[in-house]
């Protein structure tokens, strides 16, 4: 009993500082490498309002996505709006008072898991039978697939076959917000629901899952169409340009 | 080259199934001593390859933000997989974009990521082998840097970006494309990619002159080198000797004779194409902008207009102010630099022009949207204006005009097959598979509308149809230039009226190419 609290508290402490070190490293990383030349792709906004909104439909409508293919844009953004769906009905164990806006979200929270597993599904099919997409997927294709597809059963699970001690659950994660660490509950289906988490956020900035922050710094995509307007130099650039000439 | 079979067109460009290693034979001749050395690139494959090319990925890696960001960002999604016309007039899956990217990515994670370090097999991630890299030559140079893949991707991910990146280190070690190598370093000591020298071009332009005479009576003048003039052109140097360039070339001189503004044409930077953006070389391509700088500022002139050329556009309007600003000595209430397109559209809506439209009765027009002028520049003062401005010249000065499927025109353009540096006749094959996608557009409304001609702004693109309409059973001449049309329209004051102008005489004419 204490070994396993043991075991997953530090399991997420540690998950927690790898994911905001590996995710600030990175940012930094994309922060920091300058963007030479002027290259949103076109037709893009002239301004950085522009920009905003642009950067603002990707993100919630996946207007490129959508333009591009409507199963993949339907898949995709039924998991993507149903993850959100249901993490901010997690919020409920990490509140205490519970947030009363999590209260109202939490009935759409519950359809979520399954709208994740069946766009999760989908994705995968597609990924099996769609020759083109079977030819570029590679073993870490697959497997982020699966992992996200336990996550999504387990939880489940938890809810409509073997439910779990919610309440002695939340005092686990209470006590791990307020270094009050507290038993975590030996139900097994929680605690692979739980490791496959820790897993999850130990490979957030190692994978593909930095799509998420890549968007935003995607020179097609942040760049306000200004060329003509204002001069845009990189700090290497202007190096060059003094040394040279 | 070998056998190739010619695609058999389709009214929808269908999604090919996957032929593996169908385009491997494919590559471009490899770039001589003769034609490395000039732009200070080894002459040939340097002994310590493989850690050469290491040292400038990592290089490039700090150097350009999109190049990182690109290879973390792709999430294998397939949705730019059915976006590249090389895919799908080749259906070799190394020219799905994201199979492309794949050949680059996998080196940067073996060398540059935590995952592809410790557990390569997982994550797909592979040394830099010779076989990896004769894959990279080849499928490299099997990417026209359109662009196309970048719209659909969610992340904007630009395989173009990935290809520049990939050729800038080939040429680092060694291994860089004789096409592009042998034009830059021609640009470099002639200032043009056909190393056409001033008295050669001052000859050319004289001609030009007198066939506007002849054709119409009315002296346009078409100057070289003139100091003081407040107008400098740059055009790509095909327009000075290739038709249908030139017939644009006559078509820009009669609109800046009808405008009544000085202009001239410069021997030292009589280039607007730029083959420095296709090799992904910051240096050579400032080295070859900065030209333009100079014949401007030596010429004294006040503005810059450039002509009908696509990655020059690009090169132009995106990165000129970056490579060779700021022009705080050119007029500021003009834009710098400006299309030759939207020079005339301004005097258009002035209503400055005058037309007889009926001069381009002989023929029913559509219009070719240039990958690098739709989807990496614009035109006007609005976004999109790049797309509605030839259309509103195209009809100021033809009756007949339709356009072709909606999602292969404006920012969906398929390329003409021959962009990116590939215009080479070693890529016959794959110039003439690649051109399918618009071949199929265009076929439905050849066979629909009766359209006749296809309007062009980009000397690329006229090139490249020009030699791949015979392969799909067309006129050479079916591809136009958009100033072509323009010229033969417009009506110059003191012009002898029509009759018999318009009577240009054109190698094994076509019959629509006579006067009614
Ligand atoms: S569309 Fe973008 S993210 Fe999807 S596979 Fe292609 S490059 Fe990768
Ligand atoms: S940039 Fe154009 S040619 Fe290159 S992969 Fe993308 S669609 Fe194909």
């Amino acid at each position: 009993m204490a070994v396993l609290t043991a075991i997953f508290t530090a399991g997420f402490y540690a998950a927690t500082a790898w994911l905001v070190y590996g995710l600030a490293r990175k940012i930094v990383q994309y922060w920091r490498t300058p963007a030479p030349l002027k290259i949103p792709t076109m037709p893009a906004p002239l301004n950085t309002g522009g920009v905003a909104m642009r950067l603002a439909r990707e993100v919630v409508l996946f207007e490129s996505l959508f333009k591009s293919n409507k199963w993949i844009w339907l898949f995709g953004w039924m998991f993507h709006v149903a993850l959100l769906l249901a993490m901010l009905r997690h919020l409920r164990y990490f509140t205490e008072p519970v947030w009363t806006w999590v209260v109202l979200v939490q009935p759409f929270g519950t359809y979520a898991g399954f709208a994740m597993l069946a766009g999760l599904g989908a994705l995968w099919f597609r990924r099996i039978f769609v020759e083109r997409i079977r030819y570029i997927s590679g073993p870490s294709d697959h497997l982020m697939l699966v992992l996200l597809l336990a996550i999504t059963a387990s939880g489940l699970a938890m809810r409509y076959v073997a439910r779990t001690d919610i309440v002695a659950l939340k005092s686990f994660i209470l006590g791990l917000i307020r270094f009050d660490w507290q038993p975590m509950p030996a139900d097994p289906i929680l605690m692979a629901h739980l490791a496959l988490v820790i897993a999850l956020m130990a490979v957030f900035p190692f994978s593909k899952l930095l799509h998420a922050p890549g968007l935003f710094f995607s020179p097609g995509r942040n760049q306000a169409d200004s060329a003509r307007e204002k001069r845009h130099l990189a700090p290497w650039a202007a190096k060059l340009e003094a040394g040279g000439e | 080259m070998g056998d190739y079979k010619v695609p058999e067109l389709s009214e929808f460009t269908e999604i090919p199934a996957l032929q593996d290693g169908s385009m491997s034979h494919s590559s471009p001749f490899v770039a001589g001593p003769e034609y490395q050395e000039p732009l200070g690139f080894p002459g040939e494959l340097v002994e310590d390859w493989h850690d050469k090319a290491i040292g400038r990925f990592g290089d490039l890696l700090t150097k350009s933000r999109a190049l990182r960001v690109y290879l973390d960002s792709c999430v294998r999604c397939g949705a730019c997989t059915d976006k590249c016309h090389y895919f799908l007039g080749t259906g070799d899956p190394k020219n799905m974009p994201v199979a492309r990217q794949d050949l680059m990515r996998k080196v940067y994670r073996r060398h540059f990521t935590f995952a592809g370090k410790w557990l390569p097999w997982l994550v797909g991630a592979e040394d830099l082998t010779e076989e990896v890299l004769d894959d990279w030559y080849s499928y490299f140079h099997q990417c026209s840097q359109c662009r196309r893949c970048s719209v659909y991707c969610p992340y904007g991910i630009d395989t173009a970006e990935i290809s520049m990146a990939a050729r800038d280190i080939m040429d680092h070690i060694g291994k860089g494309q004789k096409y592009c190598n042998e034009i830059i370093a021609k640009v470099h000591t002639v200032g043009n990619n056909l190393g056409l020298k001033g008295p050669a071009l001052a000859n050319t332009l004289e001609g030009l002159e007198e066939d506007i005479e002849d054709e119409t009576g009315v002296k346009v003048r078409l100057p070289l080198d003139e100091k003081g003039a407040d107008i400098l052109l740059v055009t790509p140097s095909a327009d000075f000797f290739a038709e249908p360039h030139v017939d644009g070339l006559m078509g820009y001189a009669k609109v800046f004779h009808q405008a009544g503004v000085s202009w001239t044409i410069s021997s030292y930077a009589s280039e607007a194409a730029n083959f420095a953006m296709f090799i992904g070389s910051y240096e050579q391509m400032r080295e070859v902008a900065l030209r333009i700088r100079k014949a401007a500022l030596d010429l004294g002139v006040k503005r810059l207009v450039f002509g009908e050329c696509g990655h020059a556009w690009r090169v132009a309007y995106s990165f000129l102010n970056t490579l060779a600003g700021p022009w705080d000595f050119l007029d500021q209430n003009y834009p710098i630099p400006q299309h030759i397109c939207e020079f005339t559209n301004d005097l258009i809506e002035q209503g400055a022009l005058k037309f007889d439209k009926s001069a381009n009765d002989h023929m029913t027009l559509t219009f070719h949207d240039s990958c690098n002028v739709a989807r990496a520049t614009r035109m006007g003062n609005k976004p999109g204006g790049q797309f509605e401005i030839p259309r509103a010249i195209a009809r100021a000065v033809c009756n007949n005009f339709v356009d072709m499927a909606p999602e292969t025109i404006r920012e969906g353009t398929y390329c003409c097959g021959g962009g990116g540096g590939l215009l080479t006749d070693d890529l016959m094959e794959l110039r003439v598979k690649g051109a399918k996608p618009r071949m199929d557009a265009l076929n439905q409304v050849v066979q629909n509308d009766g359209v006749t001609h296809m309007i062009a702004i980009c000397a690329i693109c006229k090139s490249q149809f020009s030699k791949v309409f015979p392969e799909y059973g067309m006129e050479m001449d079916q591809v136009v230039s958009l100033h072509q049309l323009v010229g033969n329209a417009i009506i110059l004051d003191g012009q002898e009226t029509d009759g018999e102008i318009n009577d240009e005489t054109e190698d094994g004419a076509a019959p629509a190419e006579t006067e009614e």
